[in-house]
């Protein structure tokens, strides 16, 4: 039992942050119809760039973090601005390929400036560990979770009140129609990427901070995305927190029940997405217009 | 000089090469391969035999995604097939080349063709998220595979290396003997997969590639179409895969992660789409480009001392940026630069 709350609390906390960084794939997706293969190095950019400013620079912790994040946005406008919008209208597999490209570019300057030895992570989140439910889990995780459940409502706010959101929603739901309303399409795909760079690099931060220290490890979490959107359906946004949890559960109960060696956690969740592909492709919440021959 | 198609015969309309000035290309081209191993010293062997395993496997993976129009992130997953299948059989079974590489083609086809399941169903980019689960499946396999006793690294036996009880090293140093064989199958692959496209199987793929409802409406048995491109480009990384077995003699999982798989893509992306001689020349310019780097590394190692550090960036950005910039700016690839060349001069004084 003891065991059973430990690896749930586990689970769910990543599955929150795997949810966070899903969350910027489906807007990005959603919006702009760019699958972006270059999600991990967002996560990174933002956890190097907090190391670089609360532990390098020595800002206190939360206005070194804004300011990260506020660099990890305008890098994802930057991208959006130079590599994707030369892009539109091109088959999906050169979209594919220029975020498969701009992932190798950014892991080579990130490691030019950081480099690849490990660093260890600036504390910010309470490390001890405290008693629920009979079991003990350490303070980070929760605080991850309770994090990523803020800003998820925040974001929820923010499409259903300000401008913007609306704009994107309906940029979402039918281009030629917003573009016709008198909705500019590039700023709505500029203000996609500059979320998906935030919630990614919080994703990325509150990595760091679980991990102890930012490595290119946190990048590999990138890949995980596409269990998690395709679980949840690429389009949809509470697919992508069901299928963050979902997918933050299945791993944790596989690598904690599964014996180790067979290091199951980490191949579980792309078993399930070969069998969610064939049974059905558009998720849970997923919008049913995949096209099938 | 010739300005236009001015056939007169069918054969003439059929041929793959049907000018002049092509066959003389073709023949200097041969040339120059036929020549090139006893001029070259070993580096250059090497980096040549690397290029043309990688082109074997490019020129499947093109197979699938230029003509067939299937995307595939799982090709390196198929090169690990073929290399553990070859590098089992003869590490095992002491089995030699000229068994291994057919059956491992084979068994990756095989291997393929399952992982190209989902392609009846999916296409674009979820099958390409398909593909990518077939990768990591692979891998791991490969990773926690006690039970075909693969360790960190499988190493090959030196016997293993003979064609019909000849051994290679009877020809004189790896590097050399082996380049014989990498080329050799190369040209046999050039020339399976130039005709192919002229045959009924080929054409289906490219009507599948261009608009698969028209292409079942016309009579185009997806399914088995489908199956038999995962089949037919699995084959080739599958011998690209025993080839890099038995020249490099030892293997190990990291030489086929995904990293690979985004490798070769690229390396059908610049090259061209679509096209044989084009995934040669991506090979190659994948191939060349960091070695190229290094090689200016050194030599202005004297001005800036800690350019041996940024080196390994360096590639890798280079790798990203040269992807990023063809897609940008040539999204043909090479072989529309080579083109563009061709036709400067075809129509030369006349450039419209």
């Amino acid at each position: 039992m003891e065991k059973f709350v430990q690896l749930t609390l586990s689970g769910v906390a990543n599955g929150a942050i795997f949810a966070l960084v899903a969350l910027g794939f489906v807007l990005i997706y959603k919006s702009s119809d760019v699958i972006n293969f270059a999600q991990g190095e967002l996560l990174l950019i933002g956890a190097y760039l907090t190391y670089t400013t609360v532990e390098m620079i020595g800002l206190w912790w939360p206005l070194g973090v804004i300011v990260a994040v506020a660099l990890a946005a305008l890098v994802g406008v930057l991208i959006e601005q130079m590599v994707l919008r030369p892009l539109i209208g091109e088959p999906v597999i050169s979209v594919i390929m220029v975020t498969i490209g701009l992932s190798s570019l950014l892991r080579a300057i990130i490691g030019a400036i950081w480099g690849v030895t490990p660093r260890t992570a600036p504390q910010f989140l309470p490390r001890d560990t405290i008693a629920l439910f009979g079991a003990s889990v350490s303070v980070d995780r929760l605080w991850a979770f309770a994090l990523a459940l803020t800003l998820f409502a925040l974001l929820t706010l923010f499409f259903r009140y300000s401008r913007e959101g609306i704009a994107m929603r309906a940029v979402a739901d039918d281009q030629q129609a917003a573009l016709s309303m008198g909705i500019s399409v590039k700023k709505v795909w500029a203000v996609a990427w500059a979320i998906a760079a935030v919630t990614a690099s919080v994703g990325g931060i509150l990595l760091m901070s679980i991990f102890g220290g930012v490595s290119g490890q946190i990048a590999r979490v990138g890949l995980l995305v596409f269990p998690v959107v395709i679980l949840g359906g690429l389009d949809s946004i509470p697919g992508a927190i069901v299928g963050g949890l979902i997918i933050g559960l299945l791993q944790s109960f596989a690598g904690g029940y599964l014996p180790p060696e067979l290091g199951m956690g980490e191949v579980a969740p792309f078993i399930i997405l070969l069998f969610i592909l064939l049974i059905r492709p558009y998720g849970l919440y997923g919008q049913r217009i995949i096209e099938r021959v | 000089m010739q300005s236009g198609t001015f056939h007169t015969s069918y054969a003439g309309d059929m041929a793959l090469r049907p000018y002049w000035v092509q066959r003389l290309r073709i023949a200097l081209v041969l040339i120059a391969v036929l020549t090139f191993p006893w001029f070259a010293d070993r580096y250059w062997l090497n980096l040549a035999n690397t290029i043309a395993i990688a082109a074997i496997g490019a020129i499947g993976l093109n197979i699938l995604v230029g003509y067939t129009g299937q995307i595939s992130i799982g090709h390196g997953g198929f090169l690990a097939v073929g290399a553990y299948t070859a590098g089992l059989l003869a590490a095992r079974l002491d089995a030699p080349m000229w068994v291994t590489i057919p059956v491992a083609s084979g068994f990756t086809a095989l291997v393929g063709a399952f992982f190209g399941l989902p392609s009846v169903r999916l296409k674009g980019l979820y099958l390409a998220i398909a593909t990518l689960a077939a990768q990591e499946i692979i891998i791991w396999l490969l990773t926690h595979g006690k039970l075909l006793g693969i360790g960190e690294s499988l190493t090959l036996p030196q016997a293993a290396n003979n064609l019909f009880g000849f051994p290679l090293s009877a020809l004189g140093n790896n590097d050399f003997a082996f380049y014989w064989v990498t080329v050799g199958f190369l040209i046999l692959t050039v020339v399976f997969v130039s005709n192919l496209f002229r045959s009924r199987t080929g054409r289906a793929f490219v009507a599948i590639r261009d608009q698969d409802i028209a292409a079942q409406v016309i009579g185009v048995d997806l399914f088995r179409y489908k199956l038999l491109a995962f089949a037919t480009s699995s084959f080739f990384a599958g011998l690209a895969g025993a080839l890099t077995a038995h020249y490099r003699s030892i293997i190990s999982w990291e030489r086929f992660t995904i990293d690979t798989s985004i490798l070769y893509l690229a390396m059908i992306i610049i090259g061209g789409l679509g096209s044989v001689s084009g995934s040669i020349y991506g090979a190659a310019f994948m191939t060349l480009l960091p070695a190229l780097l290094s090689n200016l590394a050194r030599a202005i190692s004297g001005v800036v001392p800690d350019i041996n550090t940024y080196l390994p960036y360096i590639q890798q950005g280079a790798f990203g940026l040269a992807i990023v910039l063809f897609l940008i700016f040539e999204p043909e690839g090479i072989v529309k630069m080579w083109r563009n060349v061709k036709d400067y001069f075809r129509l030369w004084p006349f450039s419209y």
